[in-house]
């Protein structure tokens, strides 16, 4: 090798990705045979392990490129959006599994052969390693929240990340971005290949901002920022009235959304490719905005708006989100929950289609949950605990959430506390009458462990093989 | 009894759910028979602080801090009054920072607090995160086992001499270092813990609305509640320090 060194060292990098890709597809493959979880990230974290300059390799092989998706909320929904508009266009290869850190990409690059593009959902933090080696062709931002401050640190610091992650992007990719979200909004800012989405109705602004909304200081001078229209946390037409930052002019907008309840929502998709009227069989607001996150970056990739249209209506809940699941004469209706951004969102959906008279509501503390739970306190739960009779209260810190609802005047005669999953699902199902619901708001750990008993009853497929 | 309270900065300074403290010491106030008047004082607002029972202040992104400095640390004589004339103090993560002489930047600029607790801090690279187990000393011979949940940047440095809240016994603590955490004054508590701190530490939350009924001319003494779900959600933190604080 040293005799020839420009194509010999070209030769043996070709020759030893091959000889690391067979190695961690072995360990993929023994990692399902043994029942190990979905062997999703253990052939990953191999390759990731002995070579990550593989993952370069990997993506540069995909004749279409890659396409990534990163948000504090809805990157797993978006992904699977897209995947379902892209899906006649475009083999994938999509970690639809979850698995979203540079292992996760790995693997899945590695167990895609015959894919053109790659549809990557990525770990906000993961974001810019996996940016710059995977040399994305599109890169949609949706939004930033506060969560998992112990893990991920304050909104600022990832937004600062994502600002050299974007740098270095090619300027002939596209950036798509929130542009209701200040500080995400901001990343486009002077961008030629960008596309900003936002909503633009009104009539479903929030009376105030709920209490857990960040970004509300104009990120240019500080001033508290006027909203002329509040949407989901601190997304919306925002203008500071001290300096003038603002909203950015909108390329694919929402308008004359209808929410209809726990079913759909219909709106006009407006994008320079024209408009359509669209049903969106899935509940809430910010699944509008996963909707338009997903448009933008369908243009990107050269998909029509007919197709697009089409593969929103006919989009299913990705995997414990909104999932519902039947359990013999009664049903589940599994909303997870993560961060206070999203958990006010899927209860204000519950709110609006009806709150389920009985709900589990799950509370781990492991790493992919966070291990600080102080969150709890900055979820809006209270208009939940009003339309609600019985709260059983799980996972690993039970009594915490426990503690959360009473502070909040809920009658302790009305809660119980099991802090083991199956117990506790098993409890919330008896107190629904045949014929009922059952509400079940886990976090991320706690989702998988429910979602795993369920697969275990045989009352759905396991996630690696696709949503039920 | 009515015991006033003034929380600083609501819009700026709740990262850690501090709402939950307030939620905490409005119900227990509620079911003893007291009330709580809580009034939200934002950048520019008028205050006598040591005409309230009890001050809250939180903490914030080092953004959201950064605003309410300047505001908070031209209140220096008031809270220090306030706190000399036996007004009952709950400061957690930036507050507490905020409330001690100031804080160095890693830069090394300086950013002037309200000099309420004989500390300085600078800003640290590694950020100290986990929870957290102390052994409090409330003053008087009042101990109880404090747990909660830490993530700061900045080391806090107190003088010597200072009061701590307590000694650590899982988690890093003030500097990560010197073993003790928080700091107190007379009714004026400073600590690193959030979580939020008061719904697991009844004993904690009563020792603070004791000393604000006292600052309102009342007794200190409290009926004791049950606090079953208290001492459960505080045996599981202490549980989770014990195994995993401080790495």
């Amino acid at each position: 090798m040293g005799l020839r060194p420009t194509r010999g060292r070209l030769v043996g990098m070709g020759m030893r990705l091959n000889a690391e890709t067979s190695a961690a597809r072995l360990v993929g493959r023994l990692s399902r045979a043994v029942g190990r979880g979905g062997g999703t990230t253990l052939p990953g974290k191999l390759l990731w392990k002995v070579d990550p300059g593989a993952l370069d390799a990997l993506a540069a092989k995909l004749p279409a490129g890659v396409a990534i998706v990163s948000a504090t909320n809805g990157k797993t929904t978006t992904s699977a959006m897209l995947a379902r508009v892209l899906g006649s266009r475009y083999r994938l290869a999509w970690n639809n599994s979850g698995a979203n850190l540079a292992s996760g990409v790995a693997s899945t690059l590695l167990s895609a052969n015959e894919a053109d593009l790659g549809l990557l959902e990525v770990d906000e933090f993961a974001l810019p390693e996996v940016m710059q080696r995977v040399r994305p062709r599109v890169v949609s931002l949706g939004n930033l929240f506060r969560d998992q401050l112990d893990r991920y640190g304050e909104l600022e610091h990832i937004a600062e990340r994502w600002r050299a992650a974007v740098a270095r992007l090619p300027p002939t990719s596209t950036l798509v971005v929130n542009g209701d979200d200040p500080l995400v909004a901001d990343l486009a800012d002077g961008r030629a290949a960008a596309l900003r989405f936002g909503v633009d109705d009104p009539r479903l602004a929030r009376p105030a901002l709920q209490h857990a909304a960040d970004s509300k200081y104009c990120i240019r001078c500080g001033e508290p920022y006027d909203y002329a229209a509040a949407y989901v946390g601190h997304l919306g037409d925002y203008r500071c009235p001290n300096c003038g930052h603002g909203r950015p002019a909108l390329d694919v907008v929402a308008r004359s959304i209808d929410l209809q309840a726990l079913d759909a929502s219909v709106f006009d998709l407006v994008t320079p490719a024209g408009t359509v009227r669209v049903r969106l069989p899935l509940p809430g607001l910010y699944n509008v905005y996963n909707a338009l996150a997903a448009t933008a970056s369908a243009l990107a990739l050269d998909a029509s708006l007919d197709e697009i249209a089409a593969g929103l209506g006919a989009f299913t809940a990705a995997f414990g989100r909104f999932e519902r699941i039947e359990a013999g004469d009664r049903q589940i209706l599994m909303l997870l929950i993560k961060n206070p951004a999203g958990a006010n969102e899927a209860i204000r959906t519950l709110e609006e289609g009806g709150v389920p008279a009985n709900l589990v509501i799950a509370l781990n503390d492991r790493i992919a949950d966070g291990r600080d739970v102080s969150w709890i306190w900055d979820v809006d739960f209270e208009p939940l605990l009003e339309g609600v009779e019985r709260i059983v209260a799980s996972g690993e810190r039970a009594a915490e959430l426990a503690l959360r609802f009473t502070y909040a005047g809920f009658p302790p005669e009305r809660l119980e506390v099991i802090p083991e999953l199956r117990a506790a699902l098993d409890r919330g199902l008896e107190l629904v009458p045949a014929g009922g619901e059952l509400g079940l708001l886990p976090t991320y750990t706690a989702m998988l462990e429910l979602r795993q008993i369920a697969v275990s009853r045989g009352l759905v497929r396991p996630y690696w093989e696709g949503a039920s | 009894m009515r015991i006033t309270v003034a929380h600083l900065y609501p819009d700026y300074l709740n990262i850690y759910a501090d709402r939950g403290n307030i939620a905490v010491l409005a119900r227990r106030a509620a079911l003893r028979g007291h009330s709580l008047e809580v009034t939200g004082v934002e950048p520019g607002d008028a205050l006598e602080p040591w005409a309230y029972d009890l001050v809250y202040v939180g903490g914030g992104q080092d953004r959201e801090q950064a605003l309410i400095a300047p505001d908070l640390a031209a209140r220096g004589y008031g809270l220090r009054r306030a706190v000399d004339t036996g007004t009952a103090v709950l400061a957690v993560c930036g507050g507490y920072q905020l409330l001690g002489r100031g804080y160095r930047g890693r830069d090394g600029s300086w950013m002037p607090g309200a000099g309420v607790f004989p500390h300085e801090t600078l800003a640290g690279e590694k950020r100290l995160i986990g929870d957290v187990l102390l052994e409090a000393d409330l003053g008087g011979g009042v101990m109880t086992m404090v747990a909660g949940f830490e993530n700061h940047a900045g080391r806090t440095l107190l003088d010597p001499g200072a009061t701590p809240l307590g000694r650590v016994v899982a988690g890093h603590g003030n500097d990560g270092d010197s073993g003790f955490e928080g700091c107190r004054v007379a009714a004026a508590i400073g600590t690193y813990l959030h979580g939020p701190l008061l719904p697991r530490n009844p004993e904690l939350a009563d020792w603070l609305l004791g000393r604000a009924l006292e600052h309102g001319g009342g007794s200190g003494k409290l009926e004791p509640l049950g606090d079953e779900l208290e001492h459960l959600a505080h045996a599981v933190s202490t549980g989770r320090a014990r195994s995993r604080g401080g790495k």
